[in-house]
């Protein structure tokens, strides 16, 4: 089916001009455009309410929100049985705001109102879950630096977290580009990326090295063109089982777990991507030869 | 490696069925007074809502150093120290002092014995205040040792008047624990609308009452603005407060036909209640709640039964909230509620619906990728797909752990990574077959080489599944349980059930080719 003779390190010089193009382009919009954070690390309140009663449309909801001069009001329909959802940008943490809200919508509207999802996030708390969130992430690419470093030499350590790195980096910089919402689901779908990208390293480091000890005379590209082509199948046929589950929750997971799979997914594919096009190619510059399995030869056998 | 030892293979199956079985505890309706285990449904599924307090000490701190004023001065001026320009702020007391002194001062400040300023904790081997000099003056402040143990008693004292509260409303089966240092957090399953609850919470319900004068009186007052709009000079004196309360109900008052709510005091209360209501008959009593008058009576005779009722322009809920928040007694600080999180109940069972749809068609989806793929090899791929989701819902059941819509993203997520296993080996196996012309040295060192990378490859989610579990809050870590968990099954289902049955398949077919 997948044929296993494909010269990948021809590709290399190339791939590498696009992932750094991507790498900085990514950087720059995280920076300057920045990200569309959501309430969870913002602060702020976000109502879900349904509304079955087909004579309000979204802009008597609009107009509603409108007298209470809250600030920021962002409301959006979606989904077929008419839901609206409502974030309210407020800096200071009132607990009134949300029975104001509910007091307020229930006397306008004068129609029966399903309010599906209450959520309210104080600064103090939105605070501490983005540093939290950001600890996490930087805490498992240390932990995954060092695993591989325990068990691989210190240039495939260094070259496996490059390529997370990479992959944290033009994800992140993706949501940025679309403006995506980033929320506590999303943190947890960057630490999923994190360990499928790093799982899809490891194959191929697994094999390189072997490969290493096997045929000495080969030069670095040779041979991490030789392990790529010889875990390809593999490569693609976990992708594909990973992507037909997370496409099956894209689809049908429904509302909430939609930006959460749309992540994985790209991670997914960046993540399949720069084991092949980032970790393998890096050993060449991190001098990478036979002789440097030569002393650990040991470190192989768990 | 292919050959299993009986012993073996018996153990391995028998530990599968083990935990599966308890997978189909969750099937069961009714509870079973046997086995009463089941995996908890998060409230994003089953509708709830979530709170998160936290308790705000600075008024405590504020009060508890001005009540340090009156034991200071006596000591002050018991040992004859001399002093001027003595001022309290909200954490501090501060007074100028003579240099010479200050060696005697220290040894009173910081006696064991007997210090009616100054107590000991003996829990953290320090004293509660502390004090320092800066430049002539003074300032005594709580330590920090002070300030924790205000901190920790004021967080427990909450969490029981919170559960009070909570219990009271008849909410069943609420969640009430302590989160970090200052937090409290609390989840109500079932609950719609938590407004009642947050209102109940919100309030700190200091209740006193006190005696209205009609001129500022030098032993302090407060000036405040009546439930009829009239400013009223409140004497700062308490009578009695709300900690004198043994029990509050609503009632409805016979004659205006009002809710009203009815107390009654302990002996204490009552004695005090009885004696002021005597020396003043004909004032006004002003009932105070959080510094706010409810209603400001007139005392017409004496009360000596000990019992009364506060009457105001109540409507019957707020009576009975009031009655409840009176039978709670007060919080020791004001608490604010830093996050909420409420679902509603259909959203919950939206929830459950798409996430299971998601969850059987992604399950088919790869079922039938890997028959496509591997044949025979992966019909034995999906039984052990089948056996790791048993296992690992059943693992979830003994842990009893709590299911949230991540957690079954988790599941979905692990469907599609477990074959990963079963993938490495299978396309290990294939390379082995072309150098190596026996089959079942093939499978045998096809399985011993694709081992470590197997390994290395699950050990890696599985580091990112713990970091997750021990920051993530909430939903998030019942992702990173279902996504641990899945890893552990899933090499429990590669390497005993997948290469049990590999190995069947194989010794029956010795001599034949096998297509992989």
């Amino acid at each position: 089916m997948i044929k296993q003779n494909l010269n990948f390190s021809s590709l290399f010089k190339k791939t590498g001009i696009f992932s750094m193009i991507l790498f900085v382009t990514s950087l720059f919009l995280i920076f300057y455009k920045g990200l569309n954070y959501g309430i969870d690390f913002k602060g702020g309140t976000l109502i879900e309410i349904r509304i079955e009663d087909k004579n309000i449309n979204i802009s008597e909801i609009r107009s509603s929100f409108s007298k209470l001069q809250l600030g920021d009001v962002n409301i959006k329909e979606f989904g077929k049985k008419r839901d609206f959802l409502i974030k309210v940008e407020q800096k200071d943490n009132k607990n009134e705001l949300i029975k104001l809200v509910k007091d307020n919508l229930n006397k306008d509207l004068q129609t029966e109102i399903n309010f599906r999802r209450v959520e309210n996030v104080g600064p103090k708390v939105s605070q501490e879950l983005l540093e939290s969130g950001l600890i996490a992430i930087a805490l498992s690419l240390s932990a995954m630096l060092f695993y591989i470093w325990v068990r691989f030499e210190w240039q495939f350590s260094v070259g496996s977290i490059i390529a997370l790195v990479h992959d944290v980096i033009i994800t992140v910089g993706i949501f940025s580009l679309l403006s995506f919402e980033i929320n506590l689901s999303i943190i947890a779908a960057v630490l999923t990326i994190v360990g499928y990208s790093m799982n899809d390293t490891v194959v191929i480091y697994d094999r390189i090295r072997e490969n290493l000890s096997k045929y000495s005379k080969m030069n670095i590209n040779e041979i991490a063109n030789l392990s790529i082509n010889e875990t390809l199948s593999r490569t693609v046929i976990t992708s594909v089982t990973t992507l037909l589950a997370l496409l099956s929750i894209f689809i049908l997971g429904g509302e909430i777990l939609r930006g959460f799979s749309f992540a994985m997914i790209l991670g997914v594919i960046v993540g399949t991507y720069s084991s092949i096009f980032v970790a393998s190619p890096l050993l060449k510059y991190l001098k990478v030869t036979s002789k440097t399995m030569d002393k650990s030869e040991e470190k192989i056998l768990p | 490696m292919l050959s299993f030892s009986k012993i073996k293979v018996v153990f391995i199956y028998i530990f599968f069925i083990f935990i599966s079985l308890f997978a189909f505890l969750n099937l069961q309706n009714e509870n079973n007074s046997v086995l009463n285990k089941k995996v908890n449904l998060g409230l994003d599924l089953q509708g709830g809502s979530y709170l998160l307090l936290e308790i705000d000490t600075e008024p405590l701190i504020k009060e508890r150093i001005q009540s340090k004023v009156v034991p200071l001065k006596k000591l002050l001026n018991k040992n004859n120290f001399s002093y001027t320009n003595f001022s309290i702020s909200s954490n501090k007391i501060s007074f100028n002092f003579n240099d010479k002194d200050i060696k005697k001062f220290e040894k009173i400040f910081f006696s064991e014995k007997d210090n009616i300023l100054n107590s000991y904790i003996s829990k953290y081997n320090n004293f509660e205040l502390d004090f320092k000099l800066v430049n002539d003056s003074v300032e005594i402040f709580f330590s920090k040792f002070g300030i924790l143990n205000l901190n920790n008693l004021a967080l427990s004292q909450s969490i029981e008047i919170v559960r009070r509260r909570i219990d009271d409303t008849g909410t069943k089966e609420p969640t009430i624990l302590q989160r970090g240092d200052k937090r409290i957090l609390v989840e109500l399953p079932g609950i719609k609308d938590p407004e009642r609850i947050k209102n109940l919470l919100g309030k700190t319900a200091q209740l006193n009452f006190r005696l209205v004068s009609d001129e500022k009186s030098e032993f302090g007052f407060d000036e405040l603005i009546s439930d009829k709009g009239e400013k009223l000079i409140v004497n700062k004196r308490i009578i009695f407060s709300g900690e004198n309360l043994v029990d509050a109900q609503p009632r409805m008052d016979n004659q205006t036909n009002q809710p009203i709510v009815s107390f009654t005091l302990d002996r204490l209360g009552s004695q005090r209640f009885g004696k002021s209501t005597l020396n003043n008959v004909g004032k006004r009593i002003a009932i105070v709640l959080d510094n706010q008058i409810i209603s400001a009576p007139s005392i017409r005779e004496p009360i000596t039964g000990g019992s009364g009722i506060i009457s105001g322009d109540f409507s019957f809920q707020e009576a009975t909230d009031l009655a409840l928040l009176l039978r709670s007694g007060a919080l020791p600080t004001p608490i604010e509620i830093v996050e909420e999180r409420t679902v509603g109940p259909d959203l919950g069972q939206d929830s459950i619906n798409s996430g299971t749809i998601s969850l059987i068609i992604g399950f088919a989806l790869v079922i039938l990728f890997m028959i496509f793929k591997y044949r025979i090899f992966g019909l034995i791929a999906n039984f052990a797909l089948i056996a790791n989701l048993l296992m690992l819902v059943g693992i979830l059941t003994i842990l009893e752990a709590t299911l949230t819509l991540p957690g079954i993203a988790g599941i979905i997520l692990t469907v599609g990574m477990a074959v990963d296993a079963n993938v490495l080996i299978f396309e290990r196996i294939k390379e082995e077959l072309k150098t190596e012309k026996s089959l079942i040295h093939a499978f045998d060192s096809g399985y011993k080489r694709a081992k470590i990378t197997v390994l290395d490859a699950n050990i890696t989610t599985l580091i990112a599944a713990v970091i997750l579990f021990i920051f993530g809050s909430g939903p998030v870590k019942g992702f990173a349980v279902t996504l641990g968990i899945g890893i552990l099954t899933t090499l429990y289902s590669a390497y005993f059930i997948a290469r049990h049955l590999t190995s069947i398949i194989i010794l029956n077919n010795k001599n034949e080719r096998i297509n992989l």
